[in-house]
């Protein structure tokens, strides 16, 4: 038996290609990174980056130019790559293994390693478009920006191919495209040009929202914000707006797609590059349980690790900001119980009993951390970060600063990066929106308790064929609700519609619409005896 | 009347007993498809019954429309399987991996072909469909398989596994299962051969207008449809495999690798034919899913009734009405005894890239439906289309059918039983559309092309 053998696993004469001429362009990126003279970096870099894009483009133009439109997935589980094979666990291993240099050790990219200071290898490439955008010398930060905006560019370009009959699908890879191009990459790039001696802004991705991006009220970046008077403190108060005002205003309308699947950076490389790994997400009853803990337990240490941080610099520069540290305190804690109180009044009936223990267990706890510091000076605490970074780090914080590292080490960059998108051959490409994203978390509560969307169920067509379960990439077992009639209303759903893309009875729609009947489980499926739908369905 | 009685018999007797399972009717069912799962499914809702499912096909359920995902690499075994293994444990369902070889209903014992037996108080047969084999010559040879089973799935990778070893496969047979099969080895670029007797797709079932565009779109998939053609003889090599079939309206033999025999399907009952249990094509029930042996009931493709409920054949080999007759013989068996009626027929297909769902009743041209009268609307890049049955004189809407437009299941259940004309359903089309988000709509050109044909004056 070959299951391998077929036709499906092997790839056609164009893709050779395409993988070669991509290959090229990142072969000039590692000699570059191993110090290989090139000589007229700008030519080599915009060599390498264009055989990278076209390397992309070319494969997805023979994988789908000569194919009627329609869904693309034939051989997906016989390729090595798609299926965990030798050439998924390469790629999966590459990619952390970058990940891992660019957190913690730039300087092999070449960072400041040359003449005072001076770039060289693979951040030096990287210079001339980094002066040409901003006007500054590379880091491996740009570096990391412009390789994750072009994957984003052409594996969008490759999506759309696959789904050029799906208008949902191409537009919200349009909307991802943009966002990236121009929000993350871009304009944050170019403004870094308004910057001088007396003005100065941070780098500001507009639609980086925190939690997600969690050093959002740093310290330095705050009052970088308001050192910038007018325009500084509109960037502020925009970022405080988009979180209480803007997102649940479009959370409620639209549901958390919004963000995770039409705007997110995230969301932007796991629905384009990390496409073809979809179907690898776990849809076990055990992975379910492991991501209600794990993302609500980030979602609460978010939380606490932020406000300890904020709540620390009011105690100690209290002259600087409006607020006092209590006042800040209080204002989380009222804030919260609000929250909490709104949710149990009105959705008490939504939560199961395990869902209400841990909703209790998270108000608790985060409460408890507020009273802790509003009693205690954090900052006199001190640990020493080798115990929490595998001695990676082996300095002396205060518990806020300590909170603060361990957060940015263990979730900033080990999870949602290495773990997060190095995995993603192995684990799937949402794994971090699934189990570790507080924004996703956020989100996802307010998308299943106050939001009009929902994936409708279409009646009785659905023929369980399990297509759905297959391409969630949030591991969300939709078939179990479709064979149900039920509609598709869960917190981690982030609307890539996929699911409704390769059903291939017509069985799924998402849509916005009214509260009423949004979650409506029935036993006896539309299509069968009236009398015996009512009898059994309104018991 | 006689089973209503039962369980309640049982309780009376000695109501400290009622709380061990063994005391507990034992219900056995046979087959574990759609119908016999979802029996096993809602008895368990129901009661705390004994159940057990036997099958010698798989170990656990899985979706059998789904097959067909596995062989192109969709989706692995596992995927298929609507139900975590844990999940029958966990509900109490015990799992029997055997082959019934025969049924014994008086002293209501079933004999495996392993010698052993098993007592059952309550029998339900979901034993489900084979492949229809009409005598031709060859039709047993190795290399020759329908595609119904796990099992014919395996022999499909071992006979077809790549272009290789299968330089060409003839399908015969042009219905659902045939094009679906036809995909499957596209998918492997494997050189397909489609023979379909009638002179268009499945126009037996299909208006015109509509066969007519599937026609073309298998032609676009660079897959060999030959219309109005027959299959004379499978010839075997040495090894008796196939190696080529002979087309008799041109006495080609055309060599091949494989033969899907894809001709529909029959009920799967020879194992019962000495059994006393009344049959026909299918196995003959009551609108009780009752047979004419007491306490033995039968749901799903094999179930015949002994006239159609409605315009619905008496045999109906779909996955909902498996689906269907479980919920309701649950009921049956669980002391609510109640009739198997089933709502406004709907169905739903893929051809290839283009979905198909139907709505109430439109018939083919070909089965000369003189009460219905067809308006037909087909968009320029000839991959949508839909048709909408009208009753002549009244105008009221019989159904739809729509091509790469998807429909709400429930606007139009609902339009059937309001009983609405035509008229009605085509201004309001919009609100049943069911395609994804930021689609094209095609309601207003749908609308004033049905306008402008005019086809049947308001009575």
């Amino acid at each position: 038996m070959s299951l391998t053998g077929g036709a499906p696993a092997s790839i056609n004469t164009t893709q050779k290609i395409g993988v070669l001429v991509g290959m090229a362009g990142l072969f000039i990126l590692l000699l570059a990174t191993f110090n290989v003279n090139l000589g007229n970096q700008a030519v080599w870099l915009a060599i390498a980056l264009s055989a990278i894009t076209a390397g992309i483009i070319v494969f997805a133009k023979g994988a789908y130019a000569n194919k009627l439109p329609g869904i693309k997935n034939d051989g997906v589980w016989f390729k090595s790559m798609s299926s965990r094979g030798v050439l998924g666990w390469m790629a999966g291993i590459a990619l952390t293994g970058f990940y891992i240099i660019l957190y913690f050790y730039a300087g092999v990219l070449g960072l400041g390693q040359g003449v005072d200071g001076a770039n060289t290898g693979l951040v030096g490439l990287f210079d001339p478009l980094s002066r040409f955008l901003s006007g500054n010398p590379a880091s491996q930060w740009f570096v990391y920006g412009t390789l994750y905006t072009i994957a984003i560019l052409a594996f969008g370009i490759k999506f759309m191919w696959k789904y050029r009959h799906n208008r949902y699908e191409q537009l919200r890879t349009v909307s991802v495209m943009f966002f990236q191009t121009a929000f993350a990459f871009v304009i944050p790039e170019l403004m870094a040009r308004l910057n001088t001696d007396n003005f100065s802004l941070p780098y500001n991705d507009l639609k980086l929202m925190w939690p997600l991006n969690y050093y959002a009220f740093d310290q330095w970046r705050v009052d970088q914000f308001i050192n910038a008077q007018t325009v500084g403190l509109a960037f502020l108060i925009f970022g405080i707006l988009t979180i209480f005002v803007i997102s649940p205003i479009l959370t409620y309308k639209y549901g958390k797609r919004w963000y995770c699947s039409w705007v997110c950076g995230c969301g932007g490389l796991a629905e384009t590059a990390g496409d073809p790994y979809r179907h690898l997400s776990d849809k076990g009853m055990k992975a379910w349980k492991l991501e209600r803990w794990m993302i609500n337990t980030v979602l609460v240490f978010s939380v606490v690790m932020t406000t300890a941080v904020i709540s620390t610099y009011l105690g100690y520069d209290s002259t600087k900001y409006w607020f006092t540290k209590n006042t800040f305190l209080i204002s989380v804690g009222a804030f919260l119980t609000l929250v909490f109180a709104i949710v149990l009044y009105y959705k008490k009936d939504q939560l199961n009993t395990s869902a209400f223990k841990g909703a209790i267990g998270a108000f608790v706890i985060t409460i408890g951390f507020l009273v802790a510091m509003s009693f205690m000076d954090f900052s006199q605490i001190k640990i020493n970060a080798s115990y929490f970074s595998f001695g990676l780090n082996t300095n002396e914080y205060a518990l806020d600063g300590a909170m603060r590292t361990f957060y940015g080490f263990g979730i900033g960059s080990i999870f949602s990066g290495v773990i997060g998108t190095g995995f993603y051959p192995i684990l799937g490409n949402r794994v971090w929106c699934r189990m570790g994203c507080p924004m996703a978390g956020i989100l996802g509560i307010q998308q299943r308790l106050f939001s009009k969307f929902r994936i409708t169920t279409n009646g009785g067509q659905c023929i369980s064929c399990g297509n759905c379960s297959t391409y969630c990439e949030q591991g969300i077992d939709v078939r179990a609700y479709a064979q149900k009639g039920e509609n598709i209303v869960r917190s981690s759903c982030v609307g890539c519609g996929v699911c409704s893309a390769v059903c291939p009875r017509g069985v799924l729609k998402l849509e916005n619409d009214s509260l009423k009947g949004r979650i409506n489980p029935k036993d006896v499926l539309l299509g069968n005896d009236v009398d015996l739908m009512n009898y059994v369905n309104n018991k | 009347m006689y089973n209503v009685f039962q369980k309640t018999g049982i309780s009376c007797l000695c109501e400290n007993l009622k709380q061990q399972p063994s005391m507990e009717e034992h219900i056995v069912i046979i087959g574990n498809g759609i119908s016999g799962v979802t029996t096993a499914r809602h008895i368990r809702k129901l009661s705390n019954k004994r159940i057990t499912i036997i099958s010698a096909e798989t170990d656990h359920f899985f979706s059998r429309t789904a097959l067909m995902y596995i062989y192109m690499g969709h989706m692995k075994f596992e995927h298929t399987k609507p139900y975590e293994d844990y999940f029958w444990k966990k509900n109490r369902i015990d799992l029997k991996n055997a082959f019934v070889e025969n049924v014994d209903h008086a002293n209501k014992n079933l004999q495996f072909a392993d010698g052993s037996t098993m007592a059952y108080d309550k029998l339900v047969l979901a034993v489900g469909s084979k492949p229809n084999k009409f005598g031709w010559p060859g039709q047993d040879l190795k290399g020759v398989r329908g595609m119904y089973s796990k099992q014919d799935l395996d022999a499909l990778e071992e006979y077809a596994p790549n272009n290789e070893v299968c330089k060409r496969a003839v399908i015969v047979g042009g219905g659902l299962i045939g094009i679906e099969l036809a995909e499957m080895l596209n998918s492997r670029n494997i050189p397909v051969t489609f023979l379909v007797r009638e002179e268009s797709f499945w126009n037996g079932v299909l208006p015109a207008g509509e066969s007519a565009m599937i026609n073309r779109h298998i032609l676009n998939h660079h897959i060999d449809l030959r219309l109005s053609t027959n299959l004379k003889e499978i010839i075997a090599d040495e090894n008796g495999r196939a190696r080529a079939v002979v087309i008799p309206e041109t006495g080609e033999e055309l060599a091949c690798d494989f033969v899907g025999l894809t001709a529909g399907v029959s009920p799967n009952i020879d194992f019962l034919k000495d059994s006393g249990i009344e049959l026909g094509r299918g196995i003959k029930v009551n609108r009780y899913l009752e047979t004419n042996i007491p306490d033995i009931y039968a749901v799903g493709d094999c179930a015949e009734q002994h006239e159609g409920i409605g315009m619905r054949r008496p045999i109906e080999a779909v996955w909902y009405t498996g689906r269907m007759m479980g919920e309701t013989v649950a009921q049956t068996l669980c002391g609510n005894r109640i009739e198997y009626k089933p709502g406004h027929w709907f169905n739903s297909a893929k051809f290839l890239d283009i979905e198909y769902q139907t709505y109430g009743w439109v018939f083919s041209e070909r089965s000369n439906m003189e009460h219905q009268q067809l308006f037909h609307w087909k968009h320029e890049d000839d991959t949508k289309c839909i048709t909408v049955a009208t009753e002549v004189g009244t105008g009221k809407f019989l159904g739809i059918n729509t091509f790469g437009i998807r429909m709400r299941h429930e606007v139009f259940d609902r339009w059937l039983t309001e009983e609405r004309s035509s008229d009605y359903v085509m201004e309001n089309l919009a609100t049943a559309n069911f395609d994804p988000e930021f689609y094209k709509h095609f309601e207003k050109e749908i609308l004033s092309a049905y306008k402008s044909e005019n086809t049947f004056a308001k009575a």
